[in-house]
């Protein structure tokens, strides 16, 4: 059975897409600015409104209520926004010691203001903060963006890890051919809102 | 004590000072000469009018006539609500959250004054229940418009910090407390410094017209006293309602955040 599957999916400006994930595959996602990657990953989170069929281990997305929807499919935009004063309060210190030293962040970073931080730094913190949900399914909007190309390879390592260890499936969108070869089975590459 | 009654000329006088204030503004070019004027005619013209409809009202004590008038204090209540918000909800839920939420404060704050405080005979009285509901109605209108205003304007502002919540997962609910807190806060404020400062800063505006017009002190502390807790409490209510209403048409059953239900913003 498909992990994570759409059939007809049409949002808006985007659509209809059609493709079907197995446990810890890759499908990468390319097409110019404004082709509807984005929009595409909103609406399989759940973020939009949209039409046709998305199913989560043979379940229709209305058959899970948003909440539990979009903490089983995680969606990490490309710019990502905060709302608690200190990092700590978005996940514990405990789970994720090695992801933190791993991607270059200081041990203290769970005090942290996030007034504070660079671009780079909210990246990767969010992208912590969103494995600390533990979802079944990572839409990844452009993750690596705002990142050196060391630090890149470092969340490409450990998204890596997730899928083989986990058989988390992941939706990588990126501009970077090379790194979506890396990463991604399969490059699906949008055009106006349909896959080429 | 007799009242001491005002003379076209006394009002005249009166009105030299508005007019004062707009030529001074036109001399500093602060552009609200006119808007002064348009009000200060209004103010005469809408007070003059509601003066009649009240003799007539008083004069030939029904129910019906009551509750229409009623009615027409709310929706031009709502009406207001709705012109004060930049962007408020679209179609009819643009004014019908303003609408139901004066509707369930002021309307059963005032009956329930009416009926178990004040007990006029009948109770329905318009020398009661007129004043009393129409200064309900535009306290409670004050704060609800702007209980929801900060509601639509702080949902499209942090757009992204709602939906960062909502993509972990969290719900709708959760996810606009902070800005609901905000609005609830925003729309009480006004409410609870009048009470605050009530007799110590200024005297308020009801037990000023009663002492005024020759009624003793200490009646019109009573009075004061009563519409006070009613105005805080019918606001309170109020805009209780509005957040919770405004806030849950803001998410659709999958609670996603649908700022396409908010109207382009007014400049």
């Amino acid at each position: 059975m498909a992990a994570f599957e759409t059939k007809g999916l049409v949002a808006r400006h985007v659509g209809p897409v059609d493709f079907c994930l197995a446990a810890g595959d890759c499908v990468g996602l390319t097409g110019a600015s404004g082709s509807g990657k984005s929009l595409l990953l909103r609406a399989l989170a759940d973020l939009d409104p949209h039409e046709g069929e998305v199913f989560l281990e043979g379940i229709a997305q209305g058959e899970i209520s948003g909440p539990n929807w979009r903490s089983r499919v995680g969606y990490l935009p490309a710019e990502s926004h905060w709302w608690a004063p200190r990092i700590g309060d978005h996940f514990s210190k405990e789970a994720f010691t090695d992801e933190v030293e791993q991607l270059g962040l200081p041990s203290d970073v769970f005090d942290w203001n996030p007034e504070r931080m660079s671009s780079g730094e909210k990246q990767r913190l969010a992208f912590l903060r969103l494995l600390s949900v533990r979802p079944e399914v990572l839409l990844l909007d452009e993750p690596t963006a705002n990142l050196d190309a060391a630090m890149g390879l470092v969340l490409e390592r450990i998204v890596r890890q997730r899928r083989d260890e986990q058989g988390v499936s992941v939706i990588w969108v990126s501009h970077d051919l090379g790194q979506l070869e890396r990463v991604a089975g399969e490059v699906l590459v949008l055009d106006g809102g349909s896959v080429l | 004590m007799n009242t001491i009654a005002l003379t076209p000329l006394d009002l005249s006088l009166a009105a030299l000072l508005v007019i004062a204030l707009a030529v001074v503004s036109a001399f500093l070019r602060l552009q609200v000469s006119k808007s002064i004027l348009v009000a200060g005619v209004r103010t005469a013209v809408q007070l003059l009018l509601v003066g009649l409809v009240l003799e007539v009202l008083f004069s030939n004590v029904n129910l019906v006539w009551i509750a229409c008038i009623a009615g027409v204090m709310l929706a031009v209540a709502t009406r207001e609500v709705q012109s004060r918000q930049k962007r408020g909800l679209v179609g009819v839920w643009g004014w019908g959250v303003g609408g139901l939420s004066m509707l369930l404060s002021s309307f059963v704050v005032t009956l329930f004054a009416l009926l178990l405080i004040v007990e006029p005979t009948p109770w329905y009285d318009p020398r009661y229940a007129i004043p009393m509901f129409g200064m309900m109605t535009g306290n409670t209108m004050t704060g609800v418009a702007l209980a929801l205003d900060r509601i639509s304007e702080g949902a499209w502002s942090q757009r992204g910090q709602i939906e960062a919540q909502l993509s972990l997962g969290r719900s709708s609910q959760e996810a606009i407390a902070p800005i609901k807190r905000e609005a609830a806060r925003t729309g009480l404020v006004p409410i609870i410094n009048a009470m605050a400062a009530a007799g110590l800063v200024s005297l308020p505006g009801m037990m000023t017209g009663q002492i005024l017009a020759g009624n003793p002190p200490e009646e019109a502390v009573k009075y004061q006293v009563l519409i006070m807790f009613m105005i805080a409490s019918g606001t309170g209510f109020g805009v209780v309602f509005a957040t919770q209403i405004g806030a849950g048409r803001l998410f659709d059953e999958r609670s996603r955040l649908r700022l396409d239900r908010l109207r382009a913003a007014r400049s």
